[in-house]
């Protein structure tokens, strides 16, 4: 079932037309992937999900509601989380704050010590951040400060996750532990949109994918369909023709 | 009167001059923190706490509930500053919004001239005049209070931002907009948040002042560059440095014009000692930019 829906989505970034025109969904349970080169649109296209940057036409449907140019701030509160690009961490507050920080949107609505419960189960899924929970944010490692990221929104207890560029700046080691964690957590019951650069690693975890070009949907498949795909092998695994 | 009891007598008076000018750094850190503006209408909120207060009296309030009313008053024009004067506007340059900020100032104290003359007013001291001996130089209780409210503040705002989530919500809006946002946190009412806070503060200084200093609808400007100062040698955005910073400042201000010219046997005239407290703000920030007690910001790679 259809989670996540665009539909014909114009967006301008900095005065230039960036999305001209995007439709696609996710589905509720499976990880979509969103590739394609740099300034192609992704990030754009998760911005104007999240309420960030204004969709100048179309529209953005989630679990059935219009949630079109809502504010920001409301998005988290319909169930649908960003991780943004550079992970944009509190860097001078703890460790714990930014977790309980991303839950400041159910404040109101669930009691302490439900936060409490999500805050232990989060640490359960990343035991590094049980361990560093009294260290300032910006004193982690790349890998530790993705999985806060993470850790973070996922205290907003999302039914999907909008993660942007995950693995960007990553150790291979720490890249494949962060998507793991991504696996792992899709299996647990949270829908994921990915947008990525490292391809090969993305289509590995997902269920489907779509390919941006200079703000266009060029290509729309299963994983397996768009790994099989000569476009995609050329282009973006760095596969020639004689190879394949 | 011996030079222990004179000594003690400057020292409580630039402390409890200090503190004012620190409780005006604290507010202008409070929404320079949310916003990264300079709010150049900080002083008129102590003007108007003050200014406030006397005419509360005056239409026959008793003090305590004047008092209250005048903090709420100015909390509201905070609210009000914000609502109509900082959100119409593009947040595209903090250097536009300093600007209204200044404008905001400028009709305030207009206001104030309006409604309330040019005359300086008192408002009668909280609890009499009796001087409180400390050894044997004698206390205007007054500045006790000054001195407690201040103190009441600074802890009140400090653990705001280290203890409820809201505080630190608030810091969250100043570290990263963006990511503020996307956890849920409405910056709109942050930053109102911030200047009804800042208001707050500014108001129960200002109304604590009033007593020992009188209060004039002019004055709000003085406060507000003097805390400016207190904040930046303190450590601009450094919610206790603007008090330490304040407090030297009191001090300097206070000992330079009990001390310098007997010191220098007449030759420095004890007018000069805004002068001189100034020039070692200067030397301080010569010595160290990022102010007492701020951080050296790390270049981002």
């Amino acid at each position: 079932m259809s989670l996540l829906e665009l539909s014909s989505v114009t967006a301008a970034y900095e005065g230039l037309l960036a999305l001209k025109g995007i439709s696609l969904h996710a589905n509720e349970g499976e990880i979509t992937a969103l590739l394609g080169a740099n300034g192609a649109g992704k990030s754009t296209t998760l911005n104007v999900i999240c309420g960030l940057v204004t969709a100048q036409s179309g529209r953005v449907c989630f679990a059935g509601e219009d949630i079109t140019n809502i504010r920001a701030d409301q998005v988290v509160g319909k169930g649908l989380t960003q991780v943004p690009e550079g992970r944009l961490l509190f860097g001078e507050l703890t460790v714990q704050d930014n977790l309980l920080l991303g839950a400041y949107s159910r404040m109101s609505r669930r009691s302490r010590q439900q936060i409490q419960q999500d805050l232990e189960e989060v640490c359960e899924l990343f035991p590094v951040l049980a361990e560093a929970a009294h260290r300032r944010a910006d004193t982690l490692s790349g890998g530790q400060q993705q999985m806060l990221a993470i850790g973070r929104a996922m205290m907003s207890a999302p039914r999907m996750l909008l993660l942007d560029e995950p693995s960007v700046g990553l150790a291979p080691k720490a890249a494949n532990e962060v998507f793991a964690k991504i696996k792992a957590l899709c299996q647990r019951g949270t829908s994921i949109l990915l947008v990525e650069q490292n391809v090969a690693a993305a289509l590995k975890i997902a269920d489907r994918g779509y390919v941006l070009e200079v703000g266009q949907i060029v290509l729309e498949g299963t994983a397996e369909e768009l790994l099989a795909n000569r476009d995609v092998q050329r282009a973006y695994l760095g596969k020639d023709y004689e190879e394949v | 009167m011996s030079l222990t009891d004179q000594l003690v007598q400057y020292l409580v008076t630039g402390v409890s001059i200090g503190v004012v000018y620190g409780v005006v750094g604290l507010g202008l850190t409070i929404i320079y923190n949310a916003t990264g503006i300079i709010n150049f209408a900080q002083g008129e909120f102590v003007m108007l706490g003050g200014m406030g207060a006397v005419a509360l009296v005056n239409v026959g309030l008793p003090l305590p509930v004047a008092v209250a009313v005048a903090v709420a008053v100015v909390t509201g024009v905070g609210l009000a500053v914000e609502r109509l004067a900082i959100r119409p506007l593009p947040a595209t340059s903090i250097m536009t919004l300093i600007i209204a900020t200044i404008g905001v100032s400028l009709v305030l104290k207009g206001g104030a001239k309006l409604l309330w003359g040019r005359e300086a007013v008192i408002l009668p001291p909280f609890s009499g005049t009796q001087p409180v001996r400390i050894g044997t130089a004698g206390i205007d209780p007054q500045r006790l209070w000054v001195m407690a409210v201040a103190v009441l503040s600074v802890i009140g705002v400090q653990s705001f931002f280290r203890y409820t989530l809201t505080g630190k919500a608030m810091q969250a809006c100043a570290i990263n907009r963006a990511a503020a946002q996307l956890v849920g946190i409405n910056i709109n009412r942050m930053v109102s948040l911030s200047f009804a806070l800042s208001a707050v503060v500014a108001a129960l200084a200002g109304v604590v002042l009033t007593p020992v200093t009188m209060m004039r609808y002019s004055q709000g400007t003085t406060f507000t560059l003097t805390g400016f100062l207190a904040a930046v040698v303190g450590g601009l955005g450094n919610s206790l440095g603007a008090v330490v910073g304040g407090i030297m400042l009191g001090l300097l201000e206070s000992l330079a014009g009990g001390f310098i010219d007997p010191l220098t046997g007449g030759m420095v005239s004890s007018g000069y000692n805004k002068a001189i407290a100034l020039a070692v703000a200067l030397l301080i920030l010569w010595l160290r930019p990022q102010g007492l007690l701020g951080r050296q910001k790390k270049e981002a790679l």
